[in-house]
């Protein structure tokens, strides 16, 4: 470890405690309401005690269980039709005008639709995590799939690369960066649209819907606690999932440097 | 996302230059694909196979639509909601730029300020929503202070990557040609990291567009789009949500076309820094 990073931080947690020190400070000086402004042994033991008995775990697996439908949802059809956008002009010259016209709308507008087209419940909250997740997913690897450079196909074609070898060999490994970014996005995305559909679309389950009912009973221990999880299950997960995926693919395949620090 | 944009617009754009019969055939291509959708959504609506006041036909929706905007209903939600996302969004270009380039120019804000703005943004903005609603209360207080906050966080990287990116020898160079501290900030820095901030405002917006959708159906506000869609939904007016959804549509879209494409072109572009 040089000098440097040790600085860093020695200053990042210096300025953490400085920061929890005065929200401490401010909740104990009873300015504000206790049950507003809960001191953070209050958030502590609330998110271990509802670790210990096993609610906060099953909020978190019906989240991560919706999020992980309509991703791969997302991906099932994002990636073959950004594929074959990539490829062929007419479906591109199709399907782009509706995507450019879709996307700007917030996943969270379909959820009253959603609502009373599919009820209260999971169906909803999956569709809107797909909808969240398709435009990056679709969007990206359109944009891969046009970036290979077009010295590797003719190399390969040259070399008697075959149709199967050439999409496999070559538009695959070449378009991968674009992907992965793609479904780096699409998480990011869907993990937001998973806590709203989860506030909107109320299913008794969900790290969302925890949030939400807390605000009627003032429980802003469990609602800082909600989003103590939340924040951590989005870290591992661009952190550690696609750190590990970018190391096994584009990294070793010597597709992007690793500039990262 | 943004890339997806901006590549799909010269791509129709260039090939509408040439003449009038060119340009007339691009608008039909781009047309074509949701006269196609439209024409299956109103077959499906007239087969009755769901019932009218789930699946309205087209018809219904623009008549709806028509309807909200003569008696002036939509006109005040699109106002609101405008006007809450431009009080929002300023908030956070302003604390986002300021605290983006104090974080790249001096390494003592950045020590401080990195590990704190790391550990907020991965969190979805709508989570907090609540948390807001009980300290701020109800309304349109509330909405603001969070699209500030929520929109804040790419504004607030951007600047900051952009300040760090400034070529070292154009700092150099204008310091050895007798630039002081404030000339070299507002000639040197500033523009050079411009299209880095303008990403990172455009970033924002987009933010702020989606998250205020949402907390607008939160925080139970008199006036806004979210509020109409979300209030429909007690009637089950399935028209009036679609058509808010085509005004969100049609907003998030001249938001980003003509503001920022705007925008863009009389800078980065104009000083040559961008393509």
């Amino acid at each position: 470890m040089t000098p440097e990073r040790i600085r860093r931080i020695g200053r990042g947690a210096l300025s953490l405690a400085v920061v929890a020190a005065l929200y401490e400070a401010v909740a104990r000086s009873g300015l504000f309401p206790a049950v507003l402004l809960p001191t953070l042994p209050v958030v502590a033991r609330t998110l271990f005690a509802t670790c210990a008995d096993g609610t906060m775990p099953m909020h978190a697996l019906y989240t991560l269980e919706r999020v992980l439908i309509g991703g791969a949802l997302a991906v099932a059809a994002g990636l073959p039709l950004g594929i074959l956008m990539g490829r062929y002009r007419a479906v591109e010259g199709f399907c782009l005008p509706l995507a450019s016209a879709l996307m700007p709308i917030p996943s969270l507008a379909w959820v009253p639709v959603f609502i009373l087209w599919f009820g209260l419940g999971n169906t909803v909250a999956i569709l809107i995590v797909f909808y969240a997740a398709l435009f990056p997913m679709l969007l990206n690897t359109w944009s891969g799939v046009r970036a290979v450079n077009p010295l590797w196909l003719r190399a390969a074609s040259a070399m008697g690369a075959d149709e199967t070898a050439l999409f496999w060999k070559v538009m695959i490994p070449a378009a991968s960066p674009f992907i992965i970014t793609g479904l780096r996005q699409a998480f990011l995305r869907a993990w937001i649209a998973v806590v709203g559909a989860e506030m909107l679309a109320a299913s008794d389950w969900g790290l969302g819907w925890v949030i939400f009912d807390a605000k009627e009973f003032l429980n802003a221990d469990v609602m800082l606690a909600a989003l103590a999880v939340i924040g951590a299950i989005g870290f591992a997960f661009e952190r550690l999932a696609f750190g590990a995926l970018e190391r096994a693919t584009v990294l070793r395949w010597g597709m992007v440097r690793s500039a990262k620090g | 996302m943004a890339d997806a944009l901006s590549a799909s617009a010269p791509a129709t754009t260039t090939t509408t230059t040439t003449d009038s019969g060119e340009r007339w055939r691009a608008i039909a291509r781009t047309a074509f694909p949701f006269i196609v959708v439209g024409g299956a959504w109103d077959i499906v609506a007239h087969l009755g196979l769901f019932p009218p006041r789930l699946f309205p036909t087209l018809e219904d929706v623009a008549a709806t639509f028509v309807h909200l905007t003569v008696t002036g209903i939509l006109p005040h939600h699109v106002l609101d909601t405008l006007v809450r996302l431009i009080l929002g969004f300023a908030l956070a270009g302003l604390a986002g730029v300021g605290l983006g380039i104090a974080m790249a120019r001096s390494r003592l804000v950045e020590d401080l300020a990195l590990p704190l703005v790391s550990i907020g943004a991965p969190i979805p903005g709508i989570a907090y929503a609540p948390l807001f609603l009980l300290w701020f209360g109800l309304g349109s207080v509330s909405a603001v202070l969070l699209v500030a906050f929520v929109s804040a966080f790419p504004i607030v990287f951007n600047t900051w990557t952009g300040v760090k990116a400034v070529k070292e020898i154009w700092v150099r160079s204008a310091q050895a040609m007798g630039a002081d501290q404030r000339r070299l900030f507002v000639k040197v820095i500033l523009p050079g990291a411009l299209p880095y901030i303008l990403t990172g405002l455009r970033l924002g917006l987009a933010q702020a567009w989606r998250i205020l959708v949402g907390v607008e159906m939160l925080a139970a506000v008199p006036w806004g789009l979210g509020w109409l869609i979300f209030g429909a939904r007690e009637f089950l007016a399935t028209d009036v949500m679609l058509a808010g959804i085509v005004v969100i549509a049609l907003l998030g879209l001249a938001l980003e076309k003509l503001v920022f494409a705007r925008l863009e072109r009389f800078t980065v572009v104009r000083w040559g820094m961008m393509t």
